[in-house]
């Protein structure tokens, strides 16, 4: 796999503010990655700048191997971009505005009609595309959004906060529609989002950063490992009824490192996965179990610890 | 060179599709061929009294027919307005409805966009302009019977290209404000108070300052009224309004020989012929040069504003 996209000590200052600081990374191809971060912490500002749209104050950034401050034009030939809020002429239809990028981007009259017709056809907006942009909803301008970058048929896909502001199933469909880009068109994508439980699911590896500073990167599995450090495990335990004694047995399991009490659930603290010992020792001293549950890689405690901890 | 002619024929293609544009068009077309019509009937009239008289086919665009204000005023005058239509929003709208950045974000460069909107507005008041002119002569064709010499024509000619780059240097102020200010309405009321500065208040400026730089008394000696005379119209010179009015006043009405104040010692012995297009070209062409220039000023500061902008909306 190759490097797509490289920065080194990118950054960029407006004035006394540092938006980005010194932020190094690298995607590879054909990966989903994300910038996650809570808002105003350089995303937007990092995405500008790796297509050129904004000048680094210093530090340098490679995409596809050319300097986007440099060669913008090259850059932009084969990078596309979505933009947090995504503009289209309101009053053109969307086939109108998918023409005016496709001769914006010099391509030939007959290559761009198969073009149009088949992002069109991708993001679902073929019976649609004779309507005015004005009529769509924010999820159809996001989709149309797609198709608009699709037609220049790009290595890589850069998208600012793809899923904000659309409804549930709105998100699920742009969601499943960057997976099959990535799978199924093997397109790299970058995306920053500020919601972490959305764009969790489909990025292979994350990039936080908070007021500029990039805290954290690899995959959200290993990034919630690495939170809980030794405590790899979280088990939610719930019975009919809580007798002391159960609990006491429980500790007793090799593994356990902790329990403690959060409403009706008990938290059981493990370095490894003893839900069958737990169980045994429930039904060996009779009690009733009710629910017994691995917690996920706890996209929480990312939050606190990154998000919130950070503002 | 494909960005800037992708951004050029979809501007043009907005100009002529957008309802204020052609609100605003038909109001000056209407306008102007009701003051055409009229400045024919009472040219009729002359020509029925004394039918040997020279250029008889300029006066369509300058006579007053009494009622309405001959078309030379009409365009002085609406001419800013179109300049402010055409470019009010030219750069700010698309900020704020997002497409400059998606267009911005294609292999296009950064100048393509704002010189295809540049020369856009340019073709569509060239188109405008040279309509406008060949309908009102073709009207006059019939109204008067009598064909333009060529030398009207040349000076038709250069009518319309004054009045081009007149209405350009208000669409490239237009366009400087619409790269300044954020809103479309500011920008806008930005552009109409400059239109309404120099065309209302100017002329009161230039007065009360050629008043105070040569003060007259109460019974001033020609010299220094001739001055005083002099210092205003130099003041009322930086309005292009003004030297817009001049030029085109020297250009369709060959018998206008002068622009100041003149002493009546002057003229004495004077033969009132008009002056050939050469003359009368000599005349005008600082304010020709002027014209240009400030518009090329004016579209010079929006492009290097636009081009160091950051795309990035607040």
């Amino acid at each position: 796999m190759a490097t797509i996209v490289e920065t080194k000590n990118l950054t960029k200052a407006y004035g006394g503010l540092i938006a980005v600081n010194k932020l190094s990374i690298k995607v590879e191809e054909g990966e989903i990655f994300g910038f996650l971060g809570p808002n105003g912490a350089g995303k937007t500002t990092t995405i500008l700048m790796l297509l050129g749209l904004t000048e680094p104050t210093s530090g340098s950034a490679v995409v596809c191997g050319f300097n986007p401050t440099r060669e913008p034009i090259k850059v932009k030939q084969i990078v596309g971009y979505l933009p947090e809020h995504t503009g289209f002429y309101e009053e053109l239809s969307a086939l109108d505005n998918l023409w005016y990028t496709a001769r914006l981007n010099g391509i030939r009259t007959e290559e761009a009609q198969k073009r149009i017709e088949e992002s069109l056809q991708l993001v679902e907006l073929r019976d649609v595309a004779n309507r005015k942009v004005e009529t769509f909803s924010r999820g159809m301008k996001q989709r149309l959004g797609v198709a608009d970058v699709l037609i220049k048929k790009p290595k890589v896909f850069i998208m600012d906060e793809p899923t904000t502001g659309i409804d549930p199933d709105g998100v699920h469909k742009m969601l499943d529609l960057i997976v099959s880009l990535s799978r199924e068109h093997k397109i790299t994508v970058v995306l920053s989002s500020h919601l972490l439980q959305q764009v969790q699911r489909i990025c292979d590896r994350v990039a936080i950063l908070v007021r500029g500073r990039m805290v954290a990167m690899g995959a959200v599995d290993s990034l919630g490992k690495e939170i809980r450090g030794r405590d790899k495990y979280i088990f939610e335990l719930q019975l009919a009824e809580t007798q002391p004694a159960i609990l006491d047995a429980i500790k007793t399991i090799d593994g356990v490192t902790g329990i403690e009490k959060s409403g009706d659930l008990t938290l059981i603290r493990s370095v490894a996965d003893v839900r069958p010992q737990i169980a045994r020792k429930v039904f060996e001293m009779n009690g009733s179990l009710l629910h017994l549950k691995a917690q996920d890689y706890a996209l929480d405690e990312i939050y606190m610890k990154y998000f919130r901890g950070a503002a | 060179m494909t960005g800037l002619a992708a951004v050029y024929w979809k501007e043009l293609a907005d100009h002529f599709s957008s309802r204020r544009f052609l609100f605003i068009i038909g109001l000056i077309f209407l306008a102007g061929l009701s003051a055409t019509y009229v400045a024919a009937l009472s040219i009729r009239q002359e020509l029925a009294d004394n039918p040997e008289q020279p250029f008889v086919f300029l006066r369509l665009f300058t006579v007053s027919g009494g009622v309405l204000p001959p078309f030379l005023a009409f365009i002085g005058f609406f001419g800013p307005l179109i300049g402010v239509i055409l470019g009010f929003d030219a750069i700010n709208r698309e900020q704020a409805g997002g497409t400059l950045s998606r267009v911005l974000s294609q292999p296009v460069y950064r100048d393509a966009v704002i010189n295809g909107k540049f020369l856009a507005g340019l073709t569509t008041i060239a188109i405008m302009f040279a309509g406008m002119a060949l309908v009102i002569a073709g009207s006059g064709l019939r109204l008067l019977g009598t064909p333009p010499t060529i030398e009207e024509i040349w000076r038709i000619g250069i009518f319309v290209g004054l009045s081009i780059i007149y209405v350009a240097f208000w669409m490239s102020i237009a366009i400087l404000f619409s790269i300044f200010l954020r809103r479309t309405s500011t920008s806008a009321l930005a552009g109409i108070a400059i239109w309404l500065f120099f065309a209302f208040f100017m002329p009161i400026i230039s007065g009360v300052l050629a008043d105070t730089i040569v003060p007259l008394g109460q019974q001033p000696a020609p010299e220094l009224m001739v001055k005083h005379d002099n210092t205003d119209l130099w003041i009322s010179r930086i309005s292009p309004a003004h030297l817009y009015n001049e030029a085109t006043v020297i250009d369709l009405a060959p018998t206008a020989r002068n622009l100041g104040p003149v002493l009546i010692t002057q003229v004495q012995g004077l033969i009132p012929t008009p002056l050939s297009l050469g003359q009368s070209l000599l005349i005008i062409w600082p304010h020709i040069v002027g014209l240009i220039a400030l518009t090329a000023i004016g579209f010079a500061i929006s492009y290097l504003k636009f081009m160091k902008q950051e795309i990035r909306v607040p």
